[in-house]
């Protein structure tokens, strides 16, 4: 038993004196930001919106592609940020003007998104090298976390203002009021004059925007070394979505869920690093079973959107 | 709602053909836009598309012995669509069949090289029902104890499956082969042993396991108990509306829970009946569910829930993964297939909420004056 907490200290001590996971954690956890914002703004005008997934994915095969033809960072960010906003288009009009079922159409279009992405990499083949990391001078010598936070690759810096940015849409803006109350009483909003499926449909666009970045960032911020791979995005949108949950559909928290969920794929890349022996499918699935364990803890005690995943159809029908 | 029940009595007849003929028109021409835009990508990034097509059609019917292969291939679809539509009907929405499928198939070989004797084969089968039930067990336990949203919880837990059996397969004692002479050294579990196996049924040439009847038996047992019995109707209006389902008197965490499970026993069970109609040559390997889940899954939101349309949707995309195997000789990546299945769904889904927006435009509301339908009847 002893052995046992000397041991597992032991490990703790070492995983918060690398600086390897400081790096690797904060990559994670901006990746997932880009998206868990997006998808926050979603949420909060009621639509759990599982197709962040394949906005991700669309937008880091787009990114790559570009990159590899064109070789230049924005352009890259652009293309990336454009796919998103095509797939956020699908899942709009199909959920929001059609009423389809939401996750139908969600699920249809991540399976979709990821063919696509595989059979169109088969003929295009995205080869992506390393945007090189900027290192922002005397504050990213500060030990341990200094380069985590001041010695990134330049895309991902852009997270820095589009947290605000995106509380400023949703608090100060009249569009985010009518997003929040289209979230959280939606016939109360259509008596008001409000379009309320025209709100989610924006909203759906500013998630696709956001995690189409992710995707892009994903593939030029080197979060592995062997550059574009067709599995890349693995679900890290449904864990955005777990992030969101995790925060309580606040942004704050919705941040610090992407930093806890960065940690735990962190942990994944780093441990190895470290020269522990870890089995190799076990660390994989640790970010998603902590995932589940913390909605678990989380999604009950918290106040959700209360129109969230409830399609709005006028009248009484 | 006076309005609704009122105004059929003079539109059906005729409107409800001419939509009918609509709706029908539209699907051809939504079918006809998605294979026309899988084309155009064909033909854009280089590829043959009507080789691609005709390869579609040899290797899914036309070859010998090949339809066997589809229904073969068709059979666990089937299965998995079936325990979705149970699901969907109690209104709850299970998308991680993929991982419960993986977990089922992994118990069923568990069991399956553990045991001997002539009802191993049975044993196995059950414990593949009963690993599937487990794994959406947990789904279900989230949703209903700690209101987790079982759309979330589903779609991690296909990860941890794969990545589970996955470490499953690294011990010995576990599921990985003991046997020092194995094939390959791909890690894989033992083999099922000949005697065991689920038989063939030979027809003119082509060959596919009983799983094949059991399935399409399955179906209508589904049909029948969702559509016939107290258990159905209840899931029915368990989906439709929790409140008044909670008002009759329908225990709405039991039922839901149930069906959750079941859905996840129905996967795990597809599972243990590839693992033993040998679709992966007896063996439980690393990426043992090979997308079945999901496209089981996509069968029965194309079949829109009806567990008889789901035997021709099953048919279809058991024919497009039969048909995958022949694409190699046009050149063209096999993954276009998923780009296909994926654009027929989409294409699918269209026609019905197009014409249910048209009609809830066309209901007349309570004022009489405001449409011209009952003015006509007036007229005449």
């Amino acid at each position: 038993m002893i052995a046992v907490v000397a041991a597992a200290t032991d490990v703790f001590r070492d995983v918060l004196s690398a600086e390897a996971m400081y790096e690797s954690a904060m990559r994670f956890a901006i990746v997932l930001a880009f998206a868990a914002v997006g998808e926050w703004v979603a949420e909060k005008a009621g639509t759990l919106n599982i197709s962040i997934e394949a906005m991700m994915i669309g937008g880091a095969y787009t990114a790559a592609v570009t990159w590899g033809a064109f070789d230049m960072v924005p352009v890259a960010l652009v293309a990336g940020v454009t796919a998103g906003i095509v797939v956020a288009l699908a899942q709009a009009h199909l959920s929001h003007q059609l009423t389809i079922d939401q996750f139908v159409v969600g699920l249809t279009l991540n399976l979709f998104v990821l063919g696509l992405a595989l059979f169109l990499d088969s003929r295009w083949k995205a080869v992506t090298s390393v945007v090189k990391p900027t290192r922002i001078p005397l504050l990213a010598d500060i030990p341990l976390v200094g380069n985590a936070l001041f010695g990134q690759p330049w895309p991902m810096y852009l997270i820095v203002p589009l947290v605000p940015a995106a509380w400023w849409l949703v608090f100060r803006t009249r569009w985010g009021l009518e997003v929040r109350s289209v979230g959280d009483n939606p016939q109360s909003a259509d008596v008001s004059g409000i379009h309320v499926n025209r709100r989610r449909r924006e909203a759906i666009m500013v998630a696709g925007a956001c995690s189409g970045l992710g995707g892009g960032v994903l593939v030029l911020g080197q979060i592995s070394i062997s550059g574009y791979e067709p599995g890349h995005v693995g679900l890290k949108g449904i864990i955005a979505i777990a992030a969101v949950i995790f925060g309580g559909w606040t942004l704050r928290g919705t941040v610090v869920g992407c930093i806890v969920f960065g940690y735990f794929f962190a942990l994944q890349q780093t441990l190895p690093v470290l020269g522990y022996r870890i089995n190799a499918q076990l660390a994989a699935s640790l970010p998603y079973v902590v995932a589940l364990l913390v909605t678990a803890v989380f999604a009950t005690r918290t106040r959700q959107p209360r129109a969230l995943a409830q399609p709005f159809v006028r009248g009484l029908a | 709602m006076t309005a609704t029940i009122s105004s059929p009595g003079s539109s059906t007849g005729p409107s409800t053909a001419a939509s009918t003929a609509k709706l029908v028109g539209l699907y051809v021409l939504a079918v006809a836009i998605a294979l026309a835009l899988s084309a155009a990508l064909i033909a854009v990034t280089g590829g043959p598309w009507r080789k691609v097509f005709t390869a579609l059609i040899d290797g899914s019917v036309r070859n010998p012995g090949r339809w066997g292969d589809t229904l073969t291939e068709a059979a666990p679809l089937l299965i998995v669509a079936l325990g979705a539509i149970i699901t969907a009907r109690a209104g709850l929405v299970n998308i991680g069949q993929e991982g419960q499928l993986a977990v089922g198939a992994a118990t069923a070989a568990y069991v399956a090289t553990n045991g001997s004797g002539p009802l191993v084969l049975i044993g196995a089968l059950v414990a593949g029902f009963v690993g599937g039930a487990l794994w959406a067990g947990i789904a279900a336990l989230l949703r209903y104890w700690r209101k987790v949203p079982e759309v979330i919880s589903t779609l991690l837990l296909v990860f941890v499956a794969s990545q589970g059996t996955g470490y499953l397969l690294t011990r010995t004692f576990l599921l990985l082969d003991d046997d020092p002479n194995k094939p390959n050294r791909v890690q894989t579990s033992g083999q099922l042993d000949p005697d065991t196996r689920i038989g063939f049924i030979r027809i003119f040439g082509n060959e596919f396991p009983w799983s094949v009847v059991l399935a399409v038996v399955l179906t209508v047992a589904v049909a029948l108990l969702m559509n016939r019995s107290i258990w159905g109707f209840r899931l029915t209006v368990l989906g439709r509306n929790a409140r008044t389902a909670q008002r009759i008197g329908v225990p709405v965490v039991i039922a839901g829970a149930s069906a959750l499970a079941l859905s996840g026993a129905f996967a795990g069970f597809a599972g243990a009946v590839m693992f033993a109609a040998g679709s992966a040559n007896y063996r439980y390997t690393p990426g043992f569910a090979n997308n079945i889940g999901w496209e089981g899954l996509l069968v029965a939101l194309v079949a829109r829930n009806r567990p008889l349309a789901c035997i021709p949707v099953a048919l279809v995309f058991g024919a497009l993964r039969t048909g995958s195997g022949f694409l190699a000789a046009t050149g063209v990546e096999r993954s276009i297939v998923d780009v296909v299945r994926s654009l027929l769904v989409l294409a699918l889904l269209v026609p019905p909420a197009v014409i249910a927006i048209q009609r809830r435009r066309v209901t007349p509301p309570p004022a009489p004056v405001s449409t011209d339908e009952p003015v006509v009847a007036v007229a005449r």
